[in-house]
Formats: C-alpha cells, structure tokens, sequence
C-alpha cells in the first residue's frame, strides 16, 4: 500500500480500517465528504462509501446534528428512488452516527465531464474548421445529435425523480453519472450511433445529500432553477439548448409538470431581479 | 498613506473613484503603472453614516450625508494623493447595485467633477469592484469569490469574461441579517452593527453554548429571514428571563433543560450558524470548479471569525483564503477606481447622458472584458 500515500493523507472512516483484500480508495472529496470506492460482502461486489468527516470550522453541536440529518435523509431518500424506479445507487449499509453510508458503485463518469470533453472535441473541430470554436450549441446540427439525446434523458430523470415527490436539492451535472450501457442492451433514443460514443449511457442521479420529499410546484421550480444555474455556470455555451429541451421533456414527465415549468419562470424573475443593496 | 506624486510614473493612469452605494461614502484615488502593471493607492477616504442604536440607515438620510460630505472628502483625497485633478485619467463612479437615494447623490457629483474637470465617466458594477480589489490586494489568481456585505451575500466563479453567480441568498443578506439582529438587542452601529456582534460573541466563546437556530442551505443558495426571525424569538425570550430575573425568580426552568440565554451566547450561535451555512456553500462551489483558492469580499469579509472558519475549510482542501482587512473589505472608492480604471483601460466609457446610476445591477451582467 505504499503507491497511496495521497489515498491516505485523510484519515480513514473507522469501518475502513478493518483488513480487506481491496484496499479502499479514495475517489473524491467533495463538497459535502469524501467517497471511497471499497467492497461490499465480497470482493466481486464494489461499493461505494460516502463518509462525512467532522467539520472542524463547524461547531461540534450543529456539526453532529446536520451530519445525522443528512445521512438518513440522504439514506431514505435513495430507497424511496429506488422503489419507484428512479435510476440511483442502492443503500447497501449505513451508520448515521459514525458519519457514514455504504452503496452500490456505480461505474462510468461524472455527465459534467462528458459535456466538457463533448464541447471540447466540438471546440477544436470548429477550430480546426478555421472557426472561433466558441459558438452556441444550437442543436440542430447532426453532430449534436448526442447531445440532445443526453440532455432529454436528463431531464426525463429529474421529471421521474420530482414525479415521485423528490427534491435532490443539489442538481448539478456533477452530481449526474452516465453509467455505460451494456452491450447489446443500447436503448433506441435517437442517440447518434455512428457517433464517438462519449455521450452514451443511462442517467444515475447521485449525491441525495441535500435532497427532501416534497411536492410543491415551488421546490421542483426551484430544484430546476439550480440545475439550470449550475449546467449555465459550467457548460455556458450548451445553455439554450439545456433550458429549450429541460422544458419539452419535463413537461411530459408527470401532470404538473406544466405548473412547475410555469413556477420555474418566476423563480428565474426573482433570482435575476432581486434588489440588491449595498 | 501619501504617496509623493514623483514616484508615480508621468504614463501611469490615474483614476479617481466615488462610492456611496450604502451608508459608507468613499472617494479613493488610484494608479495603474502601464510598464509593471502595479497599481498603487494613492489615497483611501471614507466617511460613514452611523444611525443611532436600534435603527438602521434610511435612505433619505443617508444620500443627505453623502451630499454634506462629497466636497470635504474628494478634497482629503486630493489632498492625500498629491495630484492636481488634471492628472486624471477619468471619474469612476458605482453605477448600483445600492439604495437609490445614495447612489443617485454621488452620481450627480461625480458627474459634476466630471464636467468641472472635463474628464470622462466610468459606472463601475459595486460587486465587481469588490472582486476586482480583493484580487489586486491578495494576490489571489482565480479564486472562487464569497462576496458578503449588508446588501449582498453571493458566491462567484469567473468563467468566459463574466463574474458568474454560483449560489446566493434568497431573501435578505447575511450583512442585513446581523445588522437588524444588532437592533434587536439595541447593539451600537459604531463602527459597525456587524464588528460589535464579533466582539460580543467572543464573550460565549469559552462555553460555546449553541442555542438552536434553523440552518437554511439550498443547493448552493441559503436564507436568512428565518434565522433572524428565530434569533428575534430567542431575544424576546432572553427578555422573559431578565424579567423573571428581576422580579427575584429564577430566570430559567432548569428541570426543563431551559438554557439562559444572553446577547453573548445570542450574537455567538447566530455568528456560528451562518457563517457555516456560508462555508458550506462557499465548499460547495469549490469542489464544483475545482478550486481550491478562496477570496472573500465585502463588509461581513472582515469578520475574523468567519476569515478563521473559511481558512480551516480551504486548508482541508489544500488550499488557502484570501481576505483582506477593512480598509478595501468595507465599501471603500478605491475599489471602485480600481475596477473603472480596469474597464477604462479597455475602452470602455460611459457617456454623460448614460451616467445614470441603479439599484438592481446584477454581478454576472458585466462583461470583464480585462480578463482572458
């Protein structure tokens, strides 16, 4: 285990310190805690443990008391999604108190990635087409074919996802995993076959960190609004075609999906409009 | 603080600034080096509007002090630098966001001194002036941006020539939470509600009793009404106790598990509480750009408690925090000179018959035209 020191520069969760024939890896610190990619039961079944660590700038009380919150909220939240069908990892153990969840490993990469590395490759044809390479992502384009592909079964997911009273409360397309179709299993969703191929796979909403049961047009609006907000801050030039097919695939999620596209309007208004002082 | 104007190379721009977006009214003089592309204040004025305990700035009264006060302090500021008014390159002015009474009086002057001098205008966008100071004052290259004043309370990324608003409050601003909380417990606005809320907490800092106040955090954006509506809660209830208190009963029902509260303890768990919804949110944007560097700009940016906090959250993502002291966090003109002087040296003008100043001019509308 020498290679990790990096792996091992934050101390580890306690149930990660008992020996295992896979060594836990570290995947990522986020916002929120770290991700370690371990083994559940056997070490044929990879899993996925979500630990939050104590924040030391956060007084203890109120630090203990959001942690356990958020853990079993975030644990019953999964279950719920993965009842109704809403594609997300299962909850394989979790121990609120000590700060941690075990669940499924959900293979692929991050859609923020994906879109990056699509805009990308896209910037440098257009360069190479003698072009600025910062043009609008309009669409229309054969070549974008894969990208509005991906942008409807995105949006298909959050509309399941609301339709069964879900609010993540974090949408961003980090929190957004493009798991690889199985071979011969490719659904027929207008996606570019004749394509590179970067775009493919099924939606996987992870991260229920901040995610809440509710109902309310206005928490489903602004659920939207984050993402849209979050997808224009990190993949600017796709950002009309995001918010033109977020509104035609989501209206026809569930019934009131209209009102909530309706309600979305006005959070926009109020989040650009608001008087700011000072 | 006044630099001889020989030092000043004869090519270097020179750009005076006025700001008087809120209660603060502050003229700041400042010189960009064409050469080393250094910039060097040559002077920092302000003069600010204190209203008695328990009330807050009102508009009108406000741009009155800004009117009283606009000749005296562009004169120390001249005076400070050491230049005649020739020497400048344009006026820069805060074009909003603000309260419009205020702003509007140090339109108006700015475009006097303008026509009296005959030199041309620059608006200059408040929030970006605070970015564009802090950067130039920390050092900091493309740090993820906790903007937090009296008005404001946003997080900012700089992505393709704009400021972009990652997360910001949805009612009131953290700044604007603590000052009206400072009326509450009828707290001295001098120097500032927000610094003698610091000062108090400090005192409840040994027991570290946190009173229970709600934790609003959505996605990247956070609230505070309900917090401060909670906090108002918890003070009449502190009152409850002093009246029992007085009346020779005991203040609390300790079988009950009532804890007293005091404005210590008050100012303490409201500081703790919203200075960690700021954190987090703060965290947040900066595992969503890959950022490890952290800026923080505005009034609420001098709070040590709240520099202390963020420093220990961007150490634990092997970064570090930028924050600078209160002669460039609080509303100052240099900023504002700063940040015109940047656009002025882009091309960008401002007309007189668009000098015209608002108060709802959103960060992500300026095109930062200065930076790649």
């Amino acid at each position: 285990m020498a290679a990790d020191s990096a792996t091992h520069a934050f101390p580890l969760p306690a149930i990660l310190e008992y020996p295992s024939s896979t060594p836990p890896q570290l995947i990522t610190q986020g916002a929120e805690g770290r991700l370690y990619k371990s083994t559940y039961l056997l070490p044929s079944i990879p899993c996925a443990l979500k630990y939050r660590p104590p924040k030391p700038w956060r007084h203890p009380v109120l630090d203990a008391r959001l942690t356990r919150h958020r853990i079993l909220a975030e644990a019953r939240n999964l279950a719920k999604c993965r009842r109704e069908g809403v594609p997300v990892p299962t909850v394989y153990a979790i121990d609120e108190s000590a700060g941690w969840l075990m669940m499924e490993w959900v293979a692929g990469v991050p859609v923020r990635a994906a879109i990056n590395e699509w805009l990308q490759r896209r910037r440098d044809a257009e360069r190479a087409e003698g072009r600025s390479g910062d043009a609008i992502v309009e669409g229309t384009r054969d070549a974008d074919a894969d990208l509005v592909a991906l942008l409807r079964r995105i949006a298909a997911a959050v509309g399941r996802m609301h339709k069964i009273g879900i609010i993540h409360g974090d949408l961003t397309t980090s929190n957004m995993m493009l798991r690889p179709w199985e071979r011969g299993k490719e659904p027929a969703n207008g996606h570019n076959v004749e394509g590179d191929g970067l775009l493919e796979g099924d939606i996987v909403i992870i991260d229920f960190g901040l995610a809440s049961q509710s109902t309310s047009e206005e928490d489903r609006a602004v659920d939207l609004y984050v993402l849209e907000r979050a997808f224009t801050s990190t993949h600017s030039r796709a950002e009309k075609l995001f918010t033109t097919i977020l509104e035609s695939e989501y209206r026809e999620a569930f019934k009131q999906a209209p009102i909530v596209l309706k309600k979305l309007e006005d959070v926009r208004m109020r989040g650009r409009k608001r008087s700011m002082l000072g | 603080m006044a630099a001889p104007v020989d030092r000043i190379p004869s090519d270097a721009l020179i750009a005076l600034g006025c700001e008087g977006s809120a209660n603060k009214l502050g003229i700041g003089i400042i010189a960009h080096d064409p050469t080393t592309g250094k910039s060097s204040v040559l002077a920092n004025i302000r003069h600010t509007f204190v209203s008695p305990p328990g009330t807050g700035f009102l508009p009108k009264d406000t741009a009155r002090h800004h009117r009283s006060f606009f000749v005296q302090v562009a004169r120390s500021a001249l005076r400070a630098a050491g230049i005649p008014p020739s020497r400048l390159a344009c006026i820069c002015y805060t074009k909003g966001p603000g309260m419009g009474a205020p702003l509007q009086s140090v339109a108006v002057a700015a475009r006097t001194l303008s026509l009296l001098w005959d030199k041309p205008l620059v608006g200059v966008n408040h929030c970006v002036g605070h970015i564009e100071m802090g950067r130039e004052i920390t050092g900091a290259g493309n740090p993820v941006v906790l903007y937090v004043s009296g008005g404001n309370s946003q997080v900012i990324a700089y992505a393709e020539q704009r400021y972009r608003i990652f997360g910001e409050t949805l009612d009131i601003a953290v700044g604007n939470c603590l000052d009206r909380f400072a009326r509450t417990l009828n707290i001295s606005n001098d120097p500032a509600p927000g610094h003698n809320i610091e000062q108090l907490a400090k005192q409840a800092v040994a027991d570290g009793i946190l009173l229970d106040l709600p934790y609003a955090v959505k996605g990247m954006d956070c609230s505070f009404s309900g917090i401060l509506a909670a906090a108002d809660g918890l003070a009449a209830q502190m009152q409850e106790q002093d009246a029992r208190e007085a009346r020779g009963e005991p203040a609390v029902d300790e079988a009950a598990g009532e804890v007293r509260i005091t404005p210590a303890r008050l100012c303490y768990s409201l500081q703790e509480t919203v200075f960690a919804m700021l954190v987090e949110i703060t965290e947040r944007a900066m595992a969503h750009v890959g950022s490890a560097q952290v800026l923080i700009v505005g009034g609420v940016g001098c709070n040590e408690r709240l520099q202390a906090m963020m420093g220990q959250m961007a150490a634990e993502r092997g970064g570090s925090v930028y924050a600078t002291d209160e002669r460039f966090c609080i509303d100052n003109g240099i900023m504002i000179a700063h940040a015109g002087l940047l656009a002025f040296e882009t091309g960008f003008r401002t007309p007189l018959a668009e000098s015209t100043c608002t108060q709802r001019f959103r960060t992500d509308e300026v095109h930062v035209k200065w930076r790649d």
